[in-house]
């Protein structure tokens, strides 16, 4: 089962939505203990990056999230939820992300802020196809390294990540048209692989 | 490059289309799902769902409509009409919208823009505006068009951006349904004034309308309806005129 991480913010339906159209088997996971039962989860990180700590924690899930993404696990970030797994975002300077990536969320320098609209997804490698996704983001990663492709938006940043069992997205494929579905369905396809 | 975004406006009530039944092959041109499944597929970046006879009464019939375009297009859609309180607001989004736009309600009670800002977050809410021209400025306008305010309508769009709009659907009234092309003044003098993004809206009529107001206008978006929905134009001829001119769309 995939669980889609709920932690009282965001508009989870729409990953929900998403994933009942393409026929994969998804609820919501509201509690540490339904974390471990998951065979991947979905994070959809939406709202400020300190409160989206907040209310983990409040919820008891940050840390148990937290050990199931170190353990392995199969995790899929979008939006803060890929911030997440950096040190921190200078959104929420007093707050820590999970640090498993180095680096932190930066506020865009230029243009309008946030960022709304369609951006380019330029792939590094074959891991993904090119195409245009959707974004709404204020903050972004600008450190290439683990990235897998990237957007420009007043200069370079991270469009998606890939490290073992982690993948992010900055946009949201489930508002992504056909290629955000198409990249949801490359990320459950690697999940049938392990 | 972000792209702009080119954005089909489609009027409901109770729940189905009322306008742009041009299509041909369509089963049921006032479906909702069935008309945005079109505009998608010509590569349209959001819709535009506009409740033109909104009530309190009739909002289960609007959140019926709600779900099931949520559970079948994957673009962000804005549902607009008669949105009066935060309840309202958070009941479109739960059923899948992914933003609101609040017009009359936000003049009558601005502290709305503030609250369901803070509380859903900025990205979700889109403050409407009519404006008319009037001697050197133009004024809000409120209930469908109909009733003038006395606001000046680019001090209130800095007003909701500082409150915490997080965009701004700018309707000229003086140009909506004349086709003749958009108030680029008016778009002009809004993007130097804002750092959220303007949606341009009333005078699409040609091609360079269009281009004019993503270019002159220098609007991050334009919102159009009749053009789209009487098969003038399709999303995608739009596009590929941009493309052409030099303009970044998602194509």
């Amino acid at each position: 089962m995939i669980g889609i991480l709920d932690y009282g913010a965001g508009n989870l339906a729409s990953v929900k939505n998403a994933m009942d159209f393409l026929g994969y088997e998804a609820e919501m996971v509201t509690s540490a203990k339904d974390i471990e039962k998951c065979d991947g989860i979905i994070f959809p990180g939406q709202g400020s990056f300190g409160s989206m700590v907040d209310i983990l924690k409040e919820r008891g899930m940050y840390g148990p999230l937290y050990d199931y993404i170190i353990g392995g696990r199969p995790f899929l970030g979008i939006c803060l939820g890929l911030q997440v797994l950096y040190e921190g975002s200078d959104e929420s300077p007093g707050y820590k992300g999970y640090g498993i990536m180095k680096g932190r969320a930066q506020r865009f320098e230029k243009g309008k802020v946030p960022q709304i609209g369609w951006n380019e997804i330029c792939p590094f490698a074959d891991d993904i196809p090119g195409g245009w996704a959707y974004y709404v983001n204020s903050y972004r990663i600008v450190d290439p390294k683990n990235a897998i492709a990237m957007s420009d938006y007043y200069g370079r940043f991270v469009a998606a990540v890939k490290k073992d069992n982690i993948t992010a997205f900055q946009f949201h494929p489930e508002k992504s048209g056909k290629y955000g579905l198409s990249l949801l369905r490359w990320w459950y396809g690697c999940l049938q692989k392990e | 490059m972000l792209a702009k975004r080119i954005i089909p406006c489609l009027d409901v009530r109770d729940g189905r289309v009322v306008k742009g039944t041009n299509f041909v092959n369509i089963r049921d041109a006032g479906d909702p799902v069935e008309l945005g499944k079109r505009y998608d597929e010509q590569s349209a970046d959001e819709l535009v769902f506009l409740d033109i006879m909104a009530s309190q009464e009739n909002r289960g019939t609007t959140i019926n409509m709600v779900r099931k375009v949520a559970k079948e297009i994957f673009i962000p859609f804005t549902v607009g009409g008669g949105i009066d309180s935060i309840e309202a607001i958070g009941t479109i989004l739960k059923s899948g919208a992914d933003k609101v736009s609040v017009n009359t309600a936000a003049v009558k009670d601005p502290e709305l823009v503030r609250k369901s800002s803070d509380y859903f977050g900025s990205q979700c809410i889109v403050v409407a505006v009519d404006a008319k021209r009037n001697g050197d400025g133009w004024e809000v306008y409120t209930h469908g068009g109909r009733r003038p305010t006395g606001i000046d309508a680019l001090q209130w769009m800095k007003n909701v951006q500082d409150l915490g709009a997080g965009e701004i659907l700018l309707t000229s009234m003086d140009c909506d349904g004349t086709k003749s092309g958009y108030d680029l003044e008016l778009h002009r003098r809004a993007d130097k004034l804002l750092s959220i993004p303007i949606i341009a809206s009333g005078g699409a009529g040609t091609l360079e309308s269009i281009g004019d107001v993503l270019t002159e206008g220098r609007a991050d978006a334009a919102l159009a309806a009749s053009i789209f929905h009487y098969g003038t134009y399709t999303v995608k001829d739009v596009k590929e005129y941009l493309a052409g001119i030099g303009v970044e769309v998602r194509l």
